[in-house]
């Protein structure tokens, strides 16, 4: 797995504090949904910064996807979100990562837990669930703090999105009759599947969320063995 | 109970590919201090720090520290009694 | 080869006299905060800080026995072995002559220990001469508990690893031993203007 050049084809403004960015990487090796990759970046006087992003985009997807949620004094989300140009190239390594990725026949339902950035590898997963016409029952519960900070909002409250549920902690919009918490012990017990049907769980965002999210859910008897954890750090976003 | 500035194995994913070779997230170490057993995934791990430091999730004690010393991966494993690569 | 990456600069200081920054470091504006393990959290009650060891008796304050010895505000830069610098940092400690002086000891070398198991070492006479500090305040602030609080080493003149966080005291030796990044592959002294990072440099 060695660094490989990724060209910028394409920039979209998801929220006003995320950006995705399509790369063309050649010679990339199909992924799994839930990798991540290891981006590098070189400054003129040899300086380097390394960070790690989970890919946005499904395995069948015609390019590599990075969502970049900006980081107020963060040294290289700034950059990628805000000085990257169509033609930029970076550097990447990948894909990366056996655990959190998705698995094709898991035998149970699957439950899918995000927090803030969290969302980026979830949402791969579901495009590939939708990509293959997978029949695995997966229901995602995804946690922002209003509707505005809802990364992939349009994918993710279409018709076909399938079974998403929403959590807005801060602000809610007139008329919300969705979730408006922390995601807790009671909300984690209406939302996901019973322990006895043993779910495989995939749980990422913030440290503090998926501490949170994996306890509640451990409490309401799941088997720790089958709730799958990636934390972000305390932001949720540069991963250093 | 967790710092909230400390990430998990997955962070480490590239560097334990470089380090041993191979995808080690799903691999199976058993604390040297607790006798906690779990998979990569889910240790702690610091790497804002002069090398990676690498703690159980149950105990806190110390399993592993990367330093890359001129370019060359220094592994220290002595905190774990077994670690089994993936099948 | 390694590309160059357009447009990136990173966070450093561009506009900073060289004489100040020792080779191979990069000038920041930020205070990146490096942890080995969790952050300690006591209570200033059972805050303690002991010189032991080789001495002709162990000596002990406690956190109201520490604040009413004289302290001092300095400003320094800083060096870590991550390559980051911060120039003119601004912190109020208790200097280590101050706290070794009535200390009889034949020790040449110092092992100091904070909470969480952490330790360095480096030669006694490093921490005299207005070289070192106990400090409690960094900025004119209680020093963040993740920045070491409430109390630091501070030896500015060497890599900042050797600043230990959340010291709680000091063994001092006949024999030189290895703390913990010394012991991983780290340089036993440490000085940031020979670039001594690693052993064998």
């Amino acid at each position: 797995m060695n660094w490989q050049p990724g060209t910028v084809l394409e920039l979209i403004e998801q929220t006003a504090r995320t950006k995705s960015i399509v790369f063309d990487v050649p010679g990339w090796s199909r992924h799994r949904a839930g990798q991540h990759v290891d981006v590098r970046l070189t400054a003129e006087d040899g300086y380097q910064a390394q960070r790690s992003y989970s890919i946005a985009s499904a395995p069948e997807d015609r390019h590599i996807e990075l969502t970049v949620e900006r980081i107020d004094d963060g040294e290289v989300s700034p950059f990628l979100a805000d000085e990257l140009l169509p033609g930029d190239e970076i550097e990447l390594r990948g894909p990366i990562g056996g655990y959190f990725a998705w698995e094709e026949a898991p035998e149970t339902p699957v439950f899918l837990v995000g927090g803030g950035s969290g969302i980026v590898p979830l949402r791969a997963m579901l495009r590939h669930h939708r990509a293959t016409a997978s029949a695995v029952p997966v229901r995602l519960l995804y946690s922002a703090r209003s509707l505005d900070d809802v990364i992939y909002r349009h994918e993710l409250t279409a018709a076909d999105a399938g079974d998403v549920r929403l959590t807005l902690t801060r602000r809610q919009p007139a008329g919300w009759t969705g979730y408006g918490r922390r995601v807790d012990r009671e909300l984690a017990a209406d939302v996901c599947w019973p322990a006895a049907e043993r779910p495989l769980v995939y749980v990422c965002g913030p440290t503090g969320f998926v501490e949170a999210v994996a306890g509640a859910l451990v409490s309401l008897g799941h088997d720790p063995a089958r709730i799958r954890t990636e934390r972000f750090g305390p932001t949720g976003g540069e991963t250093p | 109970m967790t710092d909230s500035q400390a990430l998990d194995g997955n962070a480490i994913a590239g560097t334990l590919s470089e380090v041993f070779g191979g995808e080690m997230t799903t691999a199976v170490g058993t604390c040297g201090h607790c006798g906690a057993r779990g998979p990569v995934a889910e240790v702690v791990v610091y790497t804002r720090a002069p090398g990676v430091v690498v703690r159980c999730r149950a105990c806190d004690g110390l399993l592993m520290v990367i330093t890359q010393v001129h370019g060359v991966f220094c592994v220290d494993a002595l905190g774990l009694v077994e670690l089994q690569a993936p099948a | 080869m390694t590309r160059i990456t357009r447009g990136f600069h990173g966070r450093r200081r561009p506009d900073v006299d060289p004489a100040r920054v020792p080779p191979g470091q990069y000038v920041t504006q930020d205070f990146p905060v490096l942890s080995a393990g969790p952050t300690p959290h006591g209570s200033l009650e059972n805050w303690s800080f002991t010189i032991r060891g080789q001495v002709d008796q162990p000596h002990t304050w406690t956190w109201d026995e520490f604040q009413a010895l004289p302290h001092e505000t300095v400003t320094r830069d800083i060096h870590c072995v991550t390559k980051w610098s911060k120039l003119d940092t601004v912190w109020t400690g208790v200097s280590l002559d101050a706290l070794l002086e009535g200390v009889e000891t034949g020790a040449e070398y110092v092992t100091a220990f904070s909470d969480g198991g952490y330790t360095t070492n480096l030669p006694l006479e490093d921490l005299t001469g207005g070289r070192a500090w106990i400090a409690f305040a960094y900025d004119d602030e209680p020093l963040a508990p993740e920045h070491g609080g409430p109390a630091r080493l501070l030896v500015p003149h060497l890599y900042f690893w050797k600043s230990a966080k959340w010291v709680r005291g000091l063994e001092l030796q006949l024999e030189d031993e290895p703390g913990f990044w010394e012991g991983y592959g780290y340089h036993n002294y440490g000085d940031p203007w020979r670039e001594q990072r690693y052993a064998g440099d």
